[in-house]
């Protein structure tokens, strides 16, 4: 077990790299980006001596491969730089918002898996049945709407009409600040949760080892509860771990639009500026969450189905 | 839903947001951006203004008639850089090996490593705000996922008689590619690009939400439910219709491609979800 959760570990020392790289290049090697972002808005150097004394500072003059070797350097100290708006190191920055934006994708996800995995359930329990016809438009619904404007009905409805919930803000973090964030980005994990169930559910109901769990006179609760559910886990637990990365993207449009104080809005509030350490920052931030789930997630099959380990 | 239903909705809701969008000048009461007139502003829905009027009394059937343009551009066009992208390298990756299939993997990879909507924020971030923007980052962040279908059917195929056949005759390797690969890998592959192009129209609005995409007062869908938060308690129809306008928009697309799938892929119809 041990061996298998190093040898999965060093396979995304590549990929960790890759991103580093690529998102050097992206802000550091395209022409004039760093300085541009510093002057275009007005707040930076304009006058061509502090340009001149900006490029020195920042290094910009040395060849690439030493600038990125700084880079890799800095990062590895934990250093990802100093924010250009905030003149705050930007890891104190990140480290502010990691935890609301942690509670989010939580709550969001367990809002979630709560809903949508005993609905695909029930769907592929009765296919073509009045549930199953009603959940899979719930979950290509769910699917299809923009978060944004989900959240903003959701807000009207029941923050500003009903008056049940606030519509807007962190305040002290307690649940009912985090209830329709929470449910706006939840949707669209719980639809696909539906859907993934119902489609996994139904195949395993056709294997060899259902029927033949049948035939030996086994009740219908125990066959769903020990062959089908336990089978199924794999695939749900799949598409959970995928959703947990993708929502930590999702999670950009909900924060703003809730004025939530996580990364995501850090990460939208620092483009807007062209704050690019911060973005930077943020975004390898977010990456290496999303590979961490992935991570975990691997190693949880090895957990679930053991026959993965030797694969 | 029983087979062609999705794909019967789902293309008529696609052929009205194309229709909309083609004919939207003719189809529009008025000019989306010039027509402001403070005294009509913020009437509520009525046999005059079918979806009501915003701050600056602009016609919002006529903004969410013209946005139609905008969202449709982004999503189609996107869609087909993507698909360009992902099938080129897929094919080629696939058909020669070697390094270049390597190093192509490791690429998908890695695109596979970046939500999609925080990489186009980085390129937007680069690029700045606009439509063009919109299009290289949307084009280039959403082609994984084409690349991984194209080299997977690109293994399986390159084996069969008639490419054997193709190259007994002489036929050079981008001949085989374009001539006997690419059309039998076309059916996945519409799918594919039919549901990113939903995915591309939601990512358009979003960012367009963020601030990052179409700047006002030009119509796009995201944008006007940019302007329209802050008038939610006022004016909730500024925020009801752009909003149903991507959601249908949306969920033709989905509908259409889950109902492509049946017809062009059927093999996959048991490992869908």
């Amino acid at each position: 077990m041990l061996a298998f959760l190093i040898r999965r570990i060093l396979q995304t020392v590549p990929t960790v790299l890759a991103v580093v790289l690529l998102i050097f290049v992206l802000f550091s090697v395209v022409p004039g980006s760093i300085l541009s972002s510093m002057s275009d808005d007005g707040r930076g150097p304009t006058d061509p001596q502090v340009v001149e004394r900006m490029k020195k500072q920042l290094g910009l003059d040395d060849p690439v491969y030493i600038r990125f070797g700084s880079y890799i350097a800095r990062l590895t100290t934990g250093d990802f730089g100093t924010s250009f708006r905030t003149r705050e190191p930007v890891t104190t920055m990140i480290a502010k918002r990691m935890w609301p934006t942690l509670q989010l994708i939580f709550a969001a996800m367990t809002f979630a898996t709560a809903i949508g995995v005993p609905l695909g359930f029930i769907a592929a329990l009765r296919p073509g049945g009045i549930v199953d016809t009603v959940s899979m438009v719930v979950a290509v619904s769910g699917l299809s709407m923009a978060k944004f404007w989900l959240g903003l009905l959701l807000m009207y409805l029941f923050a500003l009409t009903l008056g049940w919930l606030p519509s807007f803000g962190y305040g002290d973090g307690g649940l009912k600040y985090l209830i329709l964030p929470a449910v706006t980005l939840g949707v669209s994990p719980m639809a696909l949760l539906a859907r993934t169930t119902r489609a996994a559910v139904l195949e395993i109901m056709t294997a060899d080892f259902v029927r033949t769990a049948r035939s030996k006179g086994m009740s219908e609760t125990r066959v769903v509860k020990w062959h089908v559910m336990r089978n199924a886990l794999v695939l749900i637990l799949t598409t959970i771990g995928l959703q947990f990365g993708a929502l930590m993207g999702q999670a950009v449009v909900v924060e703003k639009l809730f004025s939530w104080p996580g990364i995501g809005s850090l990460l939208v509030d620092s483009v807007l500026q062209r704050d690019i350490p911060a973005v930077q920052g943020s975004i390898l931030v977010v990456v290496l969450f999303f590979l961490a789930i992935n991570t975990l997630i691997d190693v949880l099959y090895a957990v679930i189905d053991p026959r993965i380990r030797y694969a | 839903m029983k087979l062609g239903t999705s794909l019967i909705i789902g293309g008529a809701l696609f052929a009205l947001a194309i229709f909309v969008g083609l004919f939207a000048p003719w189809l529009a009461h008025t000019d989306p951006v010039m027509d402001a007139n403070l005294l009509n502003a913020e009437e509520p829905p009525s046999w005059i203004w079918w979806f009501g009027t915003d701050a600056q009394g602009r016609d919002i059937y006529s903004r969410v008639v013209h946005g139609a343009r905008i969202s449709l551009t982004v999503g189609i066009v996107s869609q087909l850089v993507n698909s360009v992208i992902g099938v080129t390298l897929g094919l080629t990756a696939g058909y020669w090996g070697g390094w270049w299939d390597d190093f192509v993997n490791g690429l998908t990879n890695l695109m596979l490593a970046i939500p999609s909507l925080i990489f186009a924020l980085a390129i937007m971030a680069v690029l700045g705000p606009g439509l063009t923007s919109l299009l290289i980052a949307l084009g280039l962040t959403n082609w994984s996922f084409t690349c991984r279908i194209a080299r997977a059917s690109t293994l399986s195929l390159k084996s069969q008689g008639y490419v054997q056949a193709a190259r007994v005759l002489g036929y050079g390797d981008l001949r085989i590619m374009i001539t006997q690969l690419l059309p039998n890998m076309l059916g996945p592959i519409i799918v594919i690009g039919t549901l990113g192009m939903g995915s591309a129209v939601l990512a358009e609005a979003a960012l367009s939400f963020l601030g990052l995409g179409i700047r006002p007062p030009y119509p796009s869908w995201g944008s006007m439910l940019s302007e329209a938060r802050d008038q939610i308690t006022t004016a909730p129809w500024l925020s009801i219709f752009p909003g149903l306008a991507i959601f249908l928009t949306v969920l033709g697309l989905n509908l259409l491609g889950d109902g492509l799938r049946d017809v062009l892929d059927p093999q996959s119809r048991s490992r869908s979800t």
